[in-house]
């Protein structure tokens, strides 16, 4: 598990890694140790139920919000040591974020919004305008460039959100329930989507509540009370199995273990390689019904 | 090549889109930027008018001051100093011939001088009779000193003075007055009971508007010997006309030139020790456009109070809107964050922005202020081309706007600067 710090495949290694929120006089410990490394071209899915500390991990990773204690390094690079300005760079430079409300400026273009990064960086200074356009292509969007977000449907505002992400090269795309406001059938495209830039070759961090969106991912980390508590890939994962099988035997994911999926599989799953999933989608079940609130 | 100016061209292309940003915000709550920047309107608007107001103003008073006495002027007398009041009378102490000469030899900067006696004395011609008329005593060089022409026969001449002889020039009121022909040359006057030979007659002068005006006096122009031989005792005094500045040495250096050389020819004249106060007085019409410097100073001061209360008004109601603006786009804030904006650059976005603003307002200020100004024209008296904006003055606050957007927009723009991405992104 661990991995030297000059390996260069090692995107992100996180060694006890603490974050404590004070709330006034109160103290939230929302994570408790974390030990985490994640290589290049993984296709990770950290899931939890809600207040498991999935969203205070990803800000961290993101570069987003600082450790409390711990390490936190990612490509070698200290970042837990780092102040407002360098954490910014690596924000502009080294990780594509996606959020779950998209966050577009309401007033600027697709492509305007596309080409946001590359305003605070003086890396692609002469290409910014082709590089936009290229990412917004990438993600099926050749034909909605000069569109507002109002003009555009959910789906659309999330592909627009990726290609913003997608466009400085990032070292890892970040996404924390980047399907949550979405409905099913737009959840199965921005996850197809995923999984081409995954094939492509980019690294991937989602988090997600839905097994069937996990499903897509190599790699399955459960988060319980700011701590690990379970690290597999996904055809070993005992949870995943357990819902594989339940979903084939049309029973849903009412009964699932703890920490376990908090909603059913809607759609088919598009296959990995020899993976069990691949039978879920002759099952298919129609039950929708349990989509827990969290 | 292009990675020579990528560094360049980035923060050139952030300016302007931060600057296109601005306008953007701006003229999306046009009524709101409006309403904040009244302060910095009426601020540069009442500091623009006051100071074309002035240089219309200062202009007037300096062509009346020209027109009346010439810019050039200088005058100097005796004077008891009070300390000396018991020992000295008026006589110990008068300006006489020799140092007329003295000064004239000795001061470069006085260009010709003359010196000045006045008695009211009637004249006759015939019939008609003058009581009171203005008899001066004077040297030839005042015709140049007081730039008063001769329109019929010559004026008076040194061999007039030499000789104290019994001639005279007189204007054109006196004419009148005497019912003499248009040109009384060669007729004989009394002039307080003397038979005096009208020599020439001196053009009338219209004085300036605001320096007396008025009815023109009966007056008669006779040498200053002859005059001190036919009042011995009258009160004299020096007339000069300095010298004409250049460049170099304008006219404030002029006189100041000018009293130092008088007051150290005098001095060493009349023997006056260290210790001794002047023994004369002397004044140049520099220090009249001096007092009206003063009171320019005050009203420009009044002006600048006027003006620096509304841009601190202004200035308040620039932060509060952009205290309100980045809490409005806390989120936005936190997305630039989130992509890689750099506190300095936020800071610097919301700086630019308060600085737009604030230009706006000292630019519709600057129009109000120069219409003001075009007001100011119709104004009787007042030239076209005296009452301008100066450009200094159009730098003056477009440097005083931007100044108040720097000085207003820090403390909201730090505040956004030091937002935590997160938190901001979170903010509803
Ligand atoms: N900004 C914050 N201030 C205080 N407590 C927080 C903050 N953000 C998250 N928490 C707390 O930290 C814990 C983990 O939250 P979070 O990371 O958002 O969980 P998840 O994304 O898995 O639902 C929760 O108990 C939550 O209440
Ligand atoms: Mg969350």
């Amino acid at each position: 598990m661990s991995k030297q710090a000059g390996d260069p495949d090692v995107i992100i290694d996180i060694r006890a890694l603490h974050k404590v929120y004070k709330v006034g006089e109160e103290r939230v410990h929302a994570l408790r140790g974390i030990d985490l490394t994640i290589r290049r071209n993984e296709f990770v899915a950290i899931m939890g139920a809600s207040g498991s500390g999935k969203s205070t991990l990803m800000n961290i990773l993101g570069a987003l919000d600082k450790p409390t204690k711990g390490m936190y390094r990612l490509r070698g690079r200290d970042t837990h040591k780092m102040g407002m300005s360098q954490l910014a760079r690596v924000r502009n430079e080294d990780i594509g974020f996606i959020f779950q409300s998209f966050e577009l400026l309401p007033r600027a273009t697709s492509l305007k919004n596309v080409m946001l990064p590359m305003l605070y960086s003086s890396k692609h200074i002469f290409s910014a305008r082709k590089r936009a356009k290229n990412a917004l292509r990438r993600v099926g969007l050749g034909d909605r460039m000069t569109h507002r977000p109002n003009q555009l449907s959910g789906g659309q505002r999330q592909r627009v959100a990726v290609a913003r992400a997608l466009v400085n090269d990032p070292a890892i795309l970040l996404a924390d329930e980047p399907t949550g406001n979405l409905d099913t059938k737009t959840t199965q495209e921005i996850i197809a989507l995923f999984r081409e830039l995954h094939e492509a070759g980019q690294t991937i961090v989602v988090v997600t509540h839905e097994e069937d969106v996990a499903g897509h991912a190599d790699r399955i980390v459960r988060l319980r009370d700011g701590e690990v508590m379970s690290d597999h890939t996904t055809r070993e994962d005992p949870i995943h199995r357990v819902w594989i099988e339940q979903s084939r035997e049309g029973h849903g994911a009412k009964a699932g273990a703890p920490g376990a999926p908090e909603s059913a599989p809607s759609v088919g799953v598009m296959p990995t390689q020899d993976s069990p999933t691949a039978s879920v989608r002759a099952a298919r079940p129609k039950s929708t019904q349990a989509r827990s609130a969290t | 090549m292009s990675v020579v100016f990528a560094p360049f061209l980035y923060v050139l292309r952030l300016v302007v889109q931060t600057v296109f940003l601005a306008v953007g915000q701006i003229w999306a709550n046009k009524t709101r930027a409006m309403l904040t920047s009244l302060g910095i309107i009426i601020g540069v608007g009442a500091v623009i008018a006051v100071i074309a107001g002035l240089g219309g103003l200062k202009k007037f008073v300096l062509d009346e001051v020209d027109a009346a006495v010439g810019a050039r002027k200088m005058w100097v007398w005796g004077e008891v100093p009070d300390s000396k009041r018991a020992v000295m009378n008026d006589s110990d102490v008068r300006v006489g011939l020799y140092e007329a000469n003295l000064l004239l030899e000795n001061a470069p900067s006085i260009e010709s001088l003359t010196p000045m006696a006045h008695s009211s004395w009637p004249i006759a011609y015939g019939e008609e009779t003058v009581l009171g008329a203005s008899i001066w005593g004077i040297w030839p060089a005042w015709n140049d000193v007081e730039d008063r022409t001769v329109v019929y026969g010559r004026p008076l001449s040194r061999i007039d003075s030499d000789e104290k002889r019994l001639v005279c020039m007189i204007n054109e009121q006196a004419i009148e007055e005497l019912n003499l022909d248009l040109d009384p040359t060669g007729d004989y006057l009394l002039v307080n009971g003397r038979r005096c030979l009208v020599v020439g007659v001196v053009e009338t002068k219209d004085g300036g508007g605001i320096f007396g005006g008025g009815q023109p006096r009966t007056e008669v122009w006779i040498p200053f010997e002859t005059h001190k031989n036919m009042n011995p005792y009258t009160g004299t005094w020096f007339q000069m006309q300095l010298v004409e500045p250049t460049s170099d040495r304008p006219m404030d250096a002029v006189a100041a030139d000018a009293k130092a050389e008088v007051n150290i020819i005098l001095r060493t004249h009349r023997n006056l020790g260290p210790e001794d106060e002047d023994t004369f007085e002397m004044e140049v019409v520099q220090s009249v456009i001096g007092f009206f410097n003063q009171m320019a100073f005050v009203l420009t001061a009044v002006g600048g109070v006027i003006a620096a209360i509304s841009l601190l008004v202004g200035g308040i109601g620039i932060m509060n809107i952009m205290l309100v603006s980045v809490s409005e786009r806390t989120r936005e804030i936190g997305l630039r964050k989130a992509v890689g904006a750099r506190p300095p650059i936020v800071l610097t976005q919301f700086l630019i922005e308060a600085v737009v603003l604030c230009l706006v307002g000292g630019a519709i200020g600057l129009l109000i202020g120069q219409g003001a100004a075009t007001l100011l024209r119709f104004v009787p008296g007042m030239s076209i081309e005296s009452v301008s904006v100066p450009r200094w003055a159009v730098f003056m606050s477009v440097g005083v706007s931007a100044l108040v957007g720097v000085v207003s927009g820090m403390f909201p723009a730090i505040k956004a600067a030091r937002l935590n991405p997160i938190d901001a992104l979170r903010h509803e």
